[in-house]
């Protein structure tokens, strides 16, 4: 960082060379301080769920009785893997339409000119003006009103397409050169396989967050689910940790941790899993308005 | 057509049927509940009829609602509090990791992780920590800093307080990233031609950080508002379904759902706060929009 001038003696180069590593140690010691403040409540409840049951939850900082007892108990008492199965069909058929109709909508907004095509990118802006708990009476009465309440299509529907996303295809396919586009209608390639064969795999990056932001908002939502789903048989995997963390009968906090940990874990090991596609394609579809 | 383009097989209608199934969920799902909110707004409906015009009888009442003004006062509250957190907390911690030293991937992911946990999940972990028998409580009685568990969750300010810390908190890690991209385009010249001339590593992040990524701020502390007065789920955990004792730490998402649904759901009156709630986020969008243009200008 902080270069030393030519000419200093030696006794300087030396005092400078002790203070950065004491720089150095500063910021490992500030890193270390905000590892247990980011990571510590995540690390507390983990090591509640691998709790025995007849050990003090505050006996020492490490479980005596290490365990995994509890998450074979959650779900023994509790339909999780039902959940599970319910947030999936949300998740899987958000991934697809959200890749699909975001690529669609992206690449007619990001090719040549046509009638209309401000009006239609300036309502589409538009509406992201508007935040979803100031719509969401309204988008619950138009669910209700397609016989979709308490349906997993009805928590679906709403998110199918989402217009960040749309944006970020369109970014993403202002990037392909012209001349690539040219070449392949030379080659006799009409619409539909210039965006299937030229386009879409162009934007790689883009459709890979596509899919990660889509099937981590699926799987992470809460609200929406919770106007519109009644059944405890239709509950998605937030739905069901809302009924574990109020059931009174089970005051074990060690159910709670496994059941939040059943939930956390699966997501980590996917984000980490694809982190690198997630980081490179934020990057290449940078929204640009 | 083909003109412009110099690209044949192009009719008229075929960017709108790229376009279809998109315009229909927008127009379905972004469009119509924003006209329909303005228009249920001056109605008396509820969730099981219809309404009848109203006029502003449903604004009327708003001003006149203390329960309308307590959940007013706390999401604005909220957002005073948390947005300056969410401002510069995540650009000191953004360069705390921008230093190419060993292990620091790690800890970049280490700190994003809050950010993948759900609301849900984040919302039990901290509830864990801060119930009246949880861990904060557990080490301050050891430590007999207290006599009497500290009410984090059943005390209304203080639950408030409590979900403002699990909001920072799960926020740090993703505007860090907002920031290492902006840091990213820091020219590295001008932090080494202040060191030359005996400016330290604070004077430095004042001087020269801060200015440099004073436009990601601003964009930092529009998100970071609008997303603050959409907090719903951390308050609901961590206090319950009634929004803490006698609805204390209500924020306005809040009351829109206890007011618009249920059987007795007036779709009506909700409408209104919908619209209140819709005129609040706009007025601080502008005004950090007017910021940002008068940073530039």
């Amino acid at each position: 960082m902080s270069t030393t001038p030519a000419g200093e003696t030696d006794r300087a180069d030396r005092s400078g060379r002790a203070r950065r590593r004491l720089g150095l140690a500063a910021r490992y010691g500030t890193l270390l301080l905000m590892l247990v403040v980011m990571l510590g409540p995540i690390v507390w409840q983990f090591l509640t769920s691998i709790r025995g049951r007849t050990e003090n939850v505050y006996d020492g900082v490490l479980p005596t009785q290490p365990t995994l007892d509890n998450y074979v108990r959650v779900a023994e008492s509790f339909p999780i893997l039902q959940y599970v199965g319910n947030t999936l069909v949300v998740a899987v058929l958000a991934v697809t339409s959200n890749m699909l109709f975001a690529a669609m909508g992206g690449y007619a907004l990001s090719r040549a000119a046509w009638k209309g095509r401000e009006v239609v990118f300036t309502v589409l802006v538009a509406t992201l003006m508007f935040p979803f708990e100031s719509v969401m009476i309204s988008m619950f009465l138009t669910v209700r009103g397609m016989g979709l309440v308490d349906t997993l299509v009805g928590v679906w529907l709403p998110g199918a397409v989402s217009v960040l996303n749309i944006m970020i295809m369109r970014a993403a396919f202002l990037a392909v050169p012209k001349e690539v586009e040219e070449a392949a209608v030379l080659d006799g390639a009409g619409e539909w396989t210039r965006f299937t064969r030229v386009f879409v795999p162009s934007a790689k990056g883009a459709l890979a967050v596509v899919c990660i932001t889509s099937f981590m908002g699926a799987w992470d939502d809460f609200l929406w689910p919770l106007l519109v789903l009644t059944d405890s048989d239709h509950y998605t995997l937030q739905l069901g940790l809302k009924t574990l963390a109020g059931a009174t009968t089970v005051n074990d906090q060690r159910l709670v941790a496994a059941g939040a940990m059943a939930a956390l874990l699966p997501m980590m090991l996917f984000f980490f899993a694809l982190q690198r596609f997630f980081f490179k394609g934020v990057g290449e579809g940078a929204v640009k308005f | 057509m083909e003109a412009d383009t110099g690209l044949p097989h192009r009719a008229w209608w075929t960017p709108y049927l790229f376009l279809a199934p998109g315009l229909v969920m927008v127009v379905l799902f972004g469009l119509w509940p924003f006209v329909n909110t303005v228009i249920l707004s001056f109605t008396d409906a509820r969730i099981l009829r219809g309404g009848g015009f109203v006029g502003l009888d449903n604004y009327r009442r708003a001003v006149a609602d203390p329960d309308f003004w307590v959940a007013t006062g706390n999401s604005v509250l909220y957002l005073l509090v948390v947005v300056p957190c969410l401002v510069f907390l995540p650009l000191a911690l953004a360069v705390l990791v921008r230093a190419k030293i060993p292990g620091i991937g790690f800890f970049r992911s280490a700190f994003y992780t809050p950010v993948i946990a759900s609301a849900v999940v984040v919302g039990l972990i901290w509830q864990w920590v801060l119930r009246s028998d949880g861990l904060v409580n557990t080490v301050f009685r050891r430590l007999h800093l207290v006599s009497e568990p500290v009410p984090f969750l059943t005390d209304s300010t203080m639950l408030l307080v409590s979900a403002m810390i699990v909001t920072v908190w799960k926020g740090l890690g993703y505007y860090m990233v907002f920031y290492l991209a902006a840091l990213g385009n820091v020219p590295a010249s001008l932090h080494e031609a202040a060191a030359i001339d005996g400016a330290g590593p604070v004077r430095r992040f004042f001087s020269i950080t801060v200015p440099q990524v004073k436009p990601m701020m601003l964009l930092v502390g529009t998100l970071s508002a609008i997303s603050a007065l959409r907090v719903f789920t951390e308050i609901y955990i961590l206090g319950g379904e009634s929004g803490g004792p006698g609805g204390g730490a209500r924020t306005l998402p809040f009351l829109i759902r206890q007011v618009g649904l249920g059987f007795a759901g007036e779709t009506g009156y909700a409408s209104a706060i919908s619209i209140l709630l819709f005129l609040l986020t706009l007025g601080f969008s502008l005004l950090g929009r007017r910021l940002t243009k008068g940073d530039e200008g």
